[in-house]
C-alpha cells in the first residue's frame, strides 16, 4: 500500500473547482469551511441563508448534482467537482422562474428568510415531475421550517407551480 | 486510520457528524472522507439478497428497485430517516456506524440478520452479524482502525411480509419508538417472526417468534396485542424531553401489534399472489 498522505492542517487551503449556477468557479478553502460559508463569503452568493447551522431548519438547502442538500452540513471540499445550484440560479435573464412567479402570486413568503431553502427544495420536487397530493407536498417539505406563514401560502404556491407543469 | 485512531473521525455522508462538529460536541483533529472510494458506493445482488456498499446514499437505496424487491423492510424504513435533503447525502453505512439508539437502520439490519463487513488496512476484512454489531449508545463492534465497508442482506424468505412503523414528535425527527417486523405465514399460521425496536434502549432490541408466543398460531389482532404487551413489559425505555418511559412503553405495545399485523397481512398477500400466479 502507498504511504498515506500527510494529514492536512485545518488552516491549510485546499484548491477546489465546481460549477455554481452553470459557471465554473474555483477557490482555495480550509477543509473545515462549509459549502454555505463558501457560497456566501467566497462567492458572495448571499441568497443562501443560514438559520440553525446544524441541519434542522432547511434554510440553506441548495441543489448538489440535482439533489437537494443542506449546504451547512457539507464541507466545501466535499463538493469538489460537483454541480451546485442556488437560489440565484433560478431566475432566467432577470425574469422570475415559473416557480418563483407561482410563489409570488400565492404570497408564499413573508419575512423571506426561509424562502431560498424552500424554493430549492421545491425546485428539486418539480424536476422529479411526479404528480403529488397536497399531503405529499407537506411531507416532502417537512424538513424546511417557516416561522411566518403557517405554510398554507407556501403549499398553495407549490400546488400552483405543480399544476402549471413548471420545472424551470 | 492507523495513525489517527485517537483523534481522527471517518466522514461518510456527514449528516450526523457535521452537526456534531458545528455544535463542538466532536472536535476531531482529522476527518477521513470516504467519498472517493468508488467500491464503497456499489449496490448489487448478493446471493438471493443484496449487497450495499457502506457509502451508498440513503436516497439512492430508497429509489432502488433492487432494494424494494429484495429488501422491502429497508425500503420502508429509509423513508422515515430525516428528510429528503438529508437522505440525499446520508449513507446507509454511516447511519449504522454512527449507531444512534433511535435510528431506523440498526433495527432493520438486526431484523433481517444482515452481515456487516468491516475492514482494516492491517488485518483485512471480517464479517460481523448485525445482532453483534451494536454495543451501546453510539458504540459498535468496530475497532479503532476499522471501517464498515459493506452490508449484506439475505433475500426475503418465502411467504414473509415486512413492515416498519414509528412515532416521532415531528415528521423526520428521530423516533420515540420504532418497530421493524418480519412475519412468515404458511397455511394460515405463523411459521416465523422477528422484530426489532429502536428508541427504547441503548441499542436495537430484538424479539423472535417463540419469545413473542407467535409460533404456529393463526395471525389475529389478539395474538399481536399480546405480543406487544409481552415486549412492552420487559422494556426499560429512557425518559427524555420527547417522552416519558411510560409513554414509550405504551407506544411500543401499540406499534409492535401494528407492525406485526401489517407484516402478516403482507405475508398473506404474498401467498395469494403466489397461488394466483401458479399454473392451474
Amino acid at each position: 500500500m502507498n504511504e498515506p498522505p500527510e494529514p492536512i492542517s485545518p488552516y491549510e487551503a485546499i484548491p477546489i473547482r465546481l460549477r455554481v449556477n452553470g459557471e465554473l468557479r474555483s477557490g482555495a478553502v480550509e477543509p473545515r469551511r462549509t459549502l454555505a460559508d463558501f457560497l456566501r463569503e467566497e462567492l458572495s452568493l448571499t441568497g443562501t441563508h443560514l438559520g440553525c447551522e446544524h441541519g434542522v431548519c432547511g434554510a440553506c438547502t441548495v441543489l448538489v448534482d440535482g439533489e437537494p442538500a443542506r449546504s451547512c452540513l457539507l464541507l466545501a471540499v466535499q463538493v469538489n467537482g460537483a454541480e451546485v445550484r442556488t437560489i440565484e440560479g433560478l431566475a432566467v435573464a432577470g425574469e422570475l422562474s415559473p416557480l418563483q412567479s407561482a410563489m409570488r402570486d400565492q404570497h408564499g413568503f413573508q419575512c423571506g428568510f426561509c424562502t431560498p431553502g424552500f424554493l430549492m427544495q421545491i425546485q428539486a420536487l418539480l424536476e422529479e415531475r411526479r404528480a403529488l397530493s397536497e399531503a405529499e407536498v407537506r411531507e416532502e417539505l417537512s424538513g424546511n421550517l417557516c416561522r411566518c406563514t403557517g405554510y398554507e401560502s407556501i403549499v398553495r404556491g407549490v400546488m400552483a407551480a405543480l399544476g402549471s407543469g413548471a420545472d424551470g | 486510520m492507523q495513525k489517527h485512531q485517537e483523534d481522527g473521525r471517518v466522514l461518510a455522508g456527514g449528516q450526523s457528524l457535521i452537526p456534531l462538529l458545528a455544535l463542538r460536541l466532536a472536535r476531531p483533529a482529522l476527518l477521513i472522507d470516504l467519498a472517493r472510494i468508488a467500491e464503497l458506493a456499489r449496490l448489487g445482488e448478493w446471493e438471493g439478497g443484496i449487497s450495499i456498499g457502506a457509502m451508498v446514499r440513503q436516497r439512492v437505496a430508497e429509489r432502488s428497485p433492487l432494494v424494494r424487491q429484495r429488501a422491502p423492510l429497508l425500503a420502508a424504513a429509509l423513508k422515515f430517516i430525516a428528510h429528503p435533503a438529508i437522505r440525499s447525502r446520508g449513507t446507509v453505512g454511516g447511519s449504522l456506524a454512527h449507531a444512534d439508539p433511535a435510528a431506523e437502520l440498526p433495527a432493520v439490519v438486526v431484523t433481517l440478520e444482515a452481515e456487516l463487513v468491516v475492514a482494516s488496512s492491517e488485518r483485512g476484512e471480517r464479517t460481523i452479524p448485525a445482532a453483534d454489531f451494536f454495543s451501546g449508545h453510539y458504540t459498535t463492534a468496530l475497532l479503532a482502525d476499522e471501517i464498515l465497508t459493506e452490508i449484506r442482506i439475505p433475500g426475503p424468505g418465502p411467504s414473509t411480509g415486512f413492515s416498519f412503523h414509528e412515532v416521532s414528535r415531528r415528521s423526520g425527527d428521530f423516533a420515540m419508538v420504532g418497530v421493524a417486523a418480519a412475519v412468515a405465514v404458511e397455511e394460515g399460521s405463523i411459521s416465523g417472526a422477528r422484530l426489532c425496536l429502536t428508541g427504547v434502549a441503548d441499542r436495537p432490541v430484538l424479539a423472535t417468534a417463540p419469545e413473542l408466543g407467535l409460533l404456529g398460531v393463526a395471525p389475529d389482532r389478539g395474538v399481536f396485542e399480546a405480543a406487544g404487551e409481552a415486549i412492552a413489559a420487559r422494556l426499560r425505555p429512557p425518559t427524555d424531553l420527547h417522552g416519558s418511559a411510560e409513554y414509550r412503553r405504551q407506544l411500543a405495545l401499540v406499534l409492535v401489534a401494528r407492525a406485526l399485523r401489517s407484516a402478516s397481512q403482507r405475508a398473506r398477500g404474498d401467498n395469494e399472489d403466489r397461488r394466483e400466479g401458479a399454473p392451474a
